[in-house]
């Protein structure tokens, strides 16, 4: 039996998987990773299932160490400095923790989570079907709460396998994505407007149940109580103060504020990762367009496997430096052993 | 009932759920033809839809837009709204206990005194109550219940607690309700029961479904007790009565 201990890691780190949903008809929230696409990247370097559970990783830093046998692992989201004994790791790809080795994480960079996936998954007592932590509901397996140091995930030995890297599309700075709905009615064709026009940023107080967002008011037609009604992860609630709320996947099953929009399924892990007090802006489309890139949400999904990459196959790494410079992101150097991107 | 109930609305919930409504206000009317859609997409599932979640006014459907459409999806949830008619069938009916008042219930004897009556009134009256669970949200197995008198009709309190025990009976509004964990809540606490709405490791988890019949009894602290280790065990002590 290896494991892999917990020896410091910050708040809002807590054991995710594809979530339960399922229940919401009695109040159970799904709850699940803030970023799929990055959750799944994750496990499929080190060959698990797309929605295992796997760590997930708040802005703070965090180190692990492998006891009793090797700990293969695969990380990915937010990037982050990291090294195992010195040997300084790539995100987006995955590493091996000899017995006794330490992996060192550093604060996040670009984004808000990380995930940190354990080859054969972390053993724990699915409930619902999934291990992913929902505090107060006690539900979450091998800990029903956030992770702590000294906390231990055990797992079977790593396989010895060749480390692998992913492959995965430049993330666009572009702004996300909503569908109008379902109470945009009670809201004037100016507070839309508004909405759209203005520079959003999440608030420091912002938790994985909901964003809270820093921006103009958005003011109501007809008052801000409306009988409570079903949520969905995005829904964009906007309460009496008029800053509006974006739910999150701890959210409650139903909510009595109207909710003017909703950000597309494609786009909300990309939302999830947006640090607070960075600015960033709404965009509507059509449900049309909306649908249409779900399909390729998921076809990118499907495609992970086909992504992988050894980590000495550096030829196809051009195309991702040239996509990350087109991004605007200041590449200056790639060490071609651990595919490490200096910072900026 | 008339054949011809109009159609309800279509509400996009971003591109992978849809709100079909059927009113705006609480209205018991509505809700029977939520859980009657509810039913009837159980009974005739839809392909694509992976969950329904029954509130007091509208039915949220979550899809896969992979495998069904906006449109698509919303012609056969309006086809099945308009054969959804409300049903006086058999529903489940439960007795459940409550001890009311003293430490079980702090705004007893509060309500009472702003209600112009006696704390026995109110229990008297809140018991005599012939309620349906509406819907269950907020948390695990909070269930809001309709059918509360209009005499103990409240509005919430102006300052929520941020936390109530687990298993509070309470009054809100139009409403009533069945707390199961412990929480915050902005409504009026008369008591509390030992019954588990939602207990890990049970069969079934979740007691109550939307729809199902409920009344209360009122227990003594002492019977709340033991009911309350009975309940810890895995026991239902909600008692399932003949509708």
């Amino acid at each position: 039996m290896s494991k892999l201990v917990v020896t410091s890691i910050g708040p809002a780190s807590s054991v995710q998987d594809g979530g339960r949903p399922g229940s919401q008809r009695y109040g159970l929230t799904p709850s699940g990773a803030m970023d799929r696409l990055a959750l799944a990247a994750a496990n499929t370097l080190v060959g698990n299932d797309l929605f295992a559970a796997a760590v997930e990783i708040g802005p703070f830093g965090a180190t692990f160490t492998a006891r009793g046998g090797a700990v293969r692992v695969g990380l990915s989201g937010a990037p982050r400095n990291a090294d195992v004994s010195g040997r300084a790791l790539a995100f987006d790809s995955s590493a091996t923790l000899a017995d006794g080795e330490t992996l060192t994480l550093g604060f996040a960079r670009g984004g808000s989570f990380s995930y940190l996936a354990i080859e054969h998954g972390i053993e724990g007592e699915p409930m619902f079907g999934s291990l992913a932590v929902n505090a107060r509901a006690g539900l979450g397996s091998p800990y029903p709460r956030s992770l702590q140091s000294g906390d231990e995930l055990k797992t079977k030995p790593a396989s010895g396998a060749a480390e692998r890297r992913i492959d995965l599309p430049v993330v666009a700075d572009a702004p996300i994505r909503v569908v109008f709905g379902p109470q945009d009615d009670e809201f004037a064709e100016e507070s839309k407007q508004l909405f759209l026009d203005s520079e959003w940023r999440i608030s420091a107080t912002s938790d994985r149940m909901g964003y809270r967002l820093e921006g103009p008011v958005i003011k109501h037609l007809n008052g801000h109580n409306i009988v409570s009604d079903g949520t969905v992860n995005g829904s964009i609630q906007v309460p009496g103060v008029g800053q509006p709320i974006v739910l999150m996947p701890d959210r409650g099953t139903s909510g009595g504020y109207p909710k003017i929009a909703t950000v597309i399924s494609a786009d909300f892990g990309r939302f999830a990762q947006i640090s607070a007090g960075r600015p960033f802006r709404f965009k509507a489309v059509t449900m049309a367009d909306a649908q249409a890139e779900a399909k390729a949400f998921r076809e990118l999904l499907r495609s992970l496997s086909e992504r992988l990459r050894g980590m000495e196959d550096f030829g196809l790494n051009i195309e991702a430096l040239r996509d990350a410079n087109v991004a605007g992101q200041a590449v200056n150097a790639v060490d071609t052993t651990t595919w490490q991107v200096d910072e900026p | 009932m008339p054949e011809t109930l109009p159609p309800p609305r279509l509400l996009p919930s971003g591109d992978a759920a849809i709100t079909v409504e059927f009113s705006r206000t609480i209205d018991d009317a509505a809700n029977r033809r939520v859980l009657a859609l509810d039913r009837i997409i159980a009974a005739e599932p839809i392909g694509g839809v992976t969950e329904t979640v029954p509130t007091y006014r509208s039915l949220l459907v979550h899809y896969d837009p992979v495998e069904i459409s906006f449109d698509q999806l919303g012609e056969q949830l309006l086809a099945r709204a308009a054969r959804a008619l409300p049903t006086s069938g058999k529903t489940r009916r439960w007795r459940i206990p409550v001890a009311y008042g003293g430490e079980h219930g702090i705004d007893l004897e509060d309500v009472a005194k702003a209600l112009q009556t006696t704390p026995d009134d109110i229990v008297a009256r809140h018991i005599a109550g012939d309620y349906r669970v509406a819907m269950i949200g907020f948390t695990p197995g909070w269930s809001y219940l309709s059918g509360l008198e209009k005499f103990l009709h409240m509005p919430r309190r102006q300052d929520p607690r941020l936390l109530t025990p687990a298993g509070t009976i309470s009054i809100g509004g139009v409403q009533t309700g069945v707390q199961c964990l412990a929480g915050p809540s902005g409504w009026h606490l008369l008591g509390r029961t030992p019954v588990r709405t939602y207990q890990l490791h049970r069969d079934p988890t979740f007691l109550l479904e939307p729809g199902d019949a409920i009344t209360f009894t009122a227990v003594d602290a002492k019977t709340f007790a033991e009911q309350d280790r009975a309940a810890e065990a895995g026991e239902f002590v909600a008692e399932q009565v003949e509708p």
